[in-house]
């Protein structure tokens, strides 16, 4: 069996999983639909949260960027796993108490406002169709790579398999095809990471590889790695060139974000109770941990076996994987000198007589995981693995969001706010309906994407950050929070960041530079300051305004207590 | 809201239970910010003239891409155990429930 006909069989194999248990758990009410009925196991709904999170950017392309930036990538190792502790000691113990089905049923109740439920409605929709854009490109591109067909039809393939599941089972049955997909992208992505340890440093773990000493020569390898990256030109690998200001606000942005964004929220309303849902943070984070401290591990053995088997070298004695990859235009050679070595060096490139050396290689971020198995040598059926688990990552994701944009539309806008009369079966009914339309939407910008994807998910957790955590942060902290508050916070948080990121982003892209950035902070990280812009305006305004209604500041201390906690159900605020 | 304590003002108990949870919560969050913030970018530089011993990770590039991480799920399930023992002290716990 060759390559293709591998990657065939394990994508069939993991989709008959899928759709197996889709049928399996199909939801039968509004409950099931929106929570998978409140009974999920602490342990299960940790593993679906991680797969529910790690979407196909953290599956194919964190390794690649870390593996370009170093140090500096650092920024995505820390942000999207430090957001859980928020999660954990800061907000799903108290939401899972309160037990909505929608991250805006809270926002809406807490702030005794229409006002404020809609527009968290609004964020939450927009947030997550920025997001999930960017994750029906990944299921085309995979699909394109791997199985030879063009983008468009490998994104129709995978919007037929999330509409199967996701419009006929619900929470309940993306909440089990999740618990499924975990295991077949941790185990793609961890067989070819163990071997490449293997190879490079001798030991099987690849978290303790990355430590460990280079076989080739003999020296820690991290310590060659900084010499060859000086040596060509480019930044020592374990110290950064973003400046440290720049560095702590992107991080706490991606922090912030995380905690904020309602795909990752609405999972810790399907436990049974308080206690399970602290709990199920920790288990979501060691499953999310086993793959972000392997990411710096791959990133570190693909750069150290790039610029140790290709920089400098004739390119007619490359790898063997290097021709095969050349044919997808992820990497591509330009002599420009014609001297047939290929010239791989970084910025700070000069010759002996001081002048710039031209690079010569291109190379695309998502190549270190995709060539992983064949630079380490691997059989066809791993290569099969991978586009598997990648497939896995992404439409994981899909699925959480277009749960997340169903939800909003025909439970936050039609049952809470425009037909309150609206039958359980008619809710039901629309929950599908909109979760259908959610995903023929997510296909479309899949196909068409709005600008560059990378940008549009600077957005999604610059809003989040700026919306959704303040308001809520103070909604369980601060009983005197005031619905006036809250939302001239959300609104002023969310218009401050979005206009800067759309300044710089897209009006103005040629100013998108250090010396033009407000205090050196960029785009990415400028979430964290609208954040604390919504959050000096919520508690100034709060202290000038009347006080909430006592019954909603009775609800705010019921919150913080566990008994009591039930299943997740309909609040009659 | 459906619930078991009456409604009415909250109880000094219920403040009292509230009082430690914030107080475990600034001292988890106060390491969580160290290791991260702290180790991991404000003082990463100076922290990479040490080199973990018997290993290559010079320690404030390991705090940024590893150790964090780690010590990140040993917050969450640190502050798990103290609270599930605040929740039995305080007689809040959800055993009852289940």
């Amino acid at each position: 069996m060759n390559v293709t006909s591998w990657t065939f069989l394990m994508v069939a194999l993991s989709f008959a999983l899928y759709l197996g248990i889709a049928i399996w758990s199909r939801a039968g009410s509004t409950k099931e639909f929106y929570v998978a009925g409140g009974g999920v196991s602490p342990l299960a709904n940790g593993m679906a949260t991680a797969a529910d999170w790690m979407s196909a950017a953290s599956f194919i392309s964190m390794a690649g960027l870390i593996s370009f930036t170093g140090y500096d990538g650092s920024v995505y190792l820390m942000g999207w796993t430090g957001g859980y502790v928020l999660l954990a000691l800061l907000l799903a113990p108290y939401l899972r108490k309160y037990g909505a089905y929608t991250v805006p049923d809270f926002v809406g109740d807490r702030y005794y406002s229409q006002t404020a439920r809609i527009v968290a409605v609004v964020c939450a929709i927009f947030v997550s169709f920025t997001y999930v854009a960017g994750q029906m490109r990944g299921v085309g591109i995979v699909f394109s790579r791997f199985l030879e067909v063009d983008v468009t039809t490998g994104v129709l393939i995978g919007m037929a398999i999330v509409f199967f599941y996701a419009v006929l089972g619900g929470m309940k049955g993306i909440t089990y095809t999740q618990v499924a997909q975990y295991c077949v992208l941790i185990f793609a992505y961890m067989v070819p990471a163990i071997f490449l340890s293997l190879l490079i440093t001798g030991n099987p773990i690849p978290q303790l590889g990355l430590g460990g000493v280079d076989q080739a020569s003999g020296m820690a390898l991290l310590e060659r790695l900084d010499g060859l990256s000086t040596e060509l030109g480019f930044a020592a690998y374990t110290s950064g060139s973003k400046s440290t200001l720049d560095v702590f606000f992107i991080t706490a942005a991606l922090m912030v974000g995380t905690a904020g964004l309602p795909h990752v929220i609405i999972r810790f309303y399907t436990v049974p109770r308080v206690r399970d849902a602290r709990i199920s943070v920790g288990w979501a984070l060691v499953f999310i941990a086993i793959l972000y401290t392997t990411a710096p591990a791959v990133a570190v053995f693909a750069r150290a076996n790039l610029l140790g088997s290709v920089a400098g070298r004739p390119y007619a004695d490359v790898p063997e994987w290097f021709t095969t990859w050349e044919g997808t235009g992820l990497i591509s050679f330009d002599d420009a000198n014609g001297d047939g070595i290929i010239q791989y060096v970084g910025p700070n490139a000069v010759d002996g007589a001081g002048a710039p050396i031209p690079n010569e290689l291109t190379v695309d971020n998502d190549i270190m995981v995709l060539a992983n198995p064949e630079i380490a040598g691997l059989p066809d059926w791993v290569v099969g693995l991978v586009a598997a688990g990648a497939l896995a990552a992404a439409l994981s994701t899909a699925a959480g969001l277009l749960l997340v944009v169903s939800s909003a539309v025909s439970h936050d806008l039609l049952k809470r706010a425009l037909r309150p009369d609206i039958t359980e079966k008619g809710e039901l009914l629309a929950a599908r309906i909109a979760a259908g339309f959610a995903v023929i939407v997510a296909g479309y910008l899949g196909i068409n994407p709005p600008g560059y994807v990378a940008q549009v998910v600077a957005f999604a957790f610059g809003l989040a950050a700026s919306s959704f955590f303040p308001a809520i942060i103070l909604g369980i902290f601060s009983k005197r929070t005031t619905r006036e508050g809250a939302v001239l916070g959300m609104v002023l948080g969310i218009a401050f960041t979005a206009t800067y990121i759309v300044w710089f982003k897209l009006i103005h892209p040629e100013l998108n530079s250090a010396e033009h950035w407000w205090f050196g902070i960029s785009p990415e990280g400028i979430g964290t300051l609208g954040m604390l812009l919504n959050f000096g305006v919520a508690i100034a305004v709060s202290r000038f305004t009347q006080a909430p209604p006592p019954e909603v500041q009775r609800m705010v201390e019921l919150i913080r207590v566990p008994r009591g906690a039930g299943e997740a159900h309909e609040i009659s605020a | 809201m459906e619930s078991s304590p009456p409604t009415g003002e909250s109880t000094r108990r219920e403040e009292e239970y509230w009082r430690r949870n914030v107080r475990y919560l600034a001292f988890l969050l106060a390491i969580w910010f160290v290791v991260s913030y702290g180790f991991g970018i404000i003082l990463a530089e100076p922290l990479n003239a040490v080199t973990i011993p018997g290993t290559g990770f010079p320690l404030g590039f390991w705090f940024a891409q590893q150790g964090s991480i780690y010590v990140f799920v040993i917050l969450i399930f640190v502050y798990v155990v103290l609270m599930n023992r605040l929740d039995r002290e305080f007689d809040v716990d959800e055993v009852s429930d289940a």
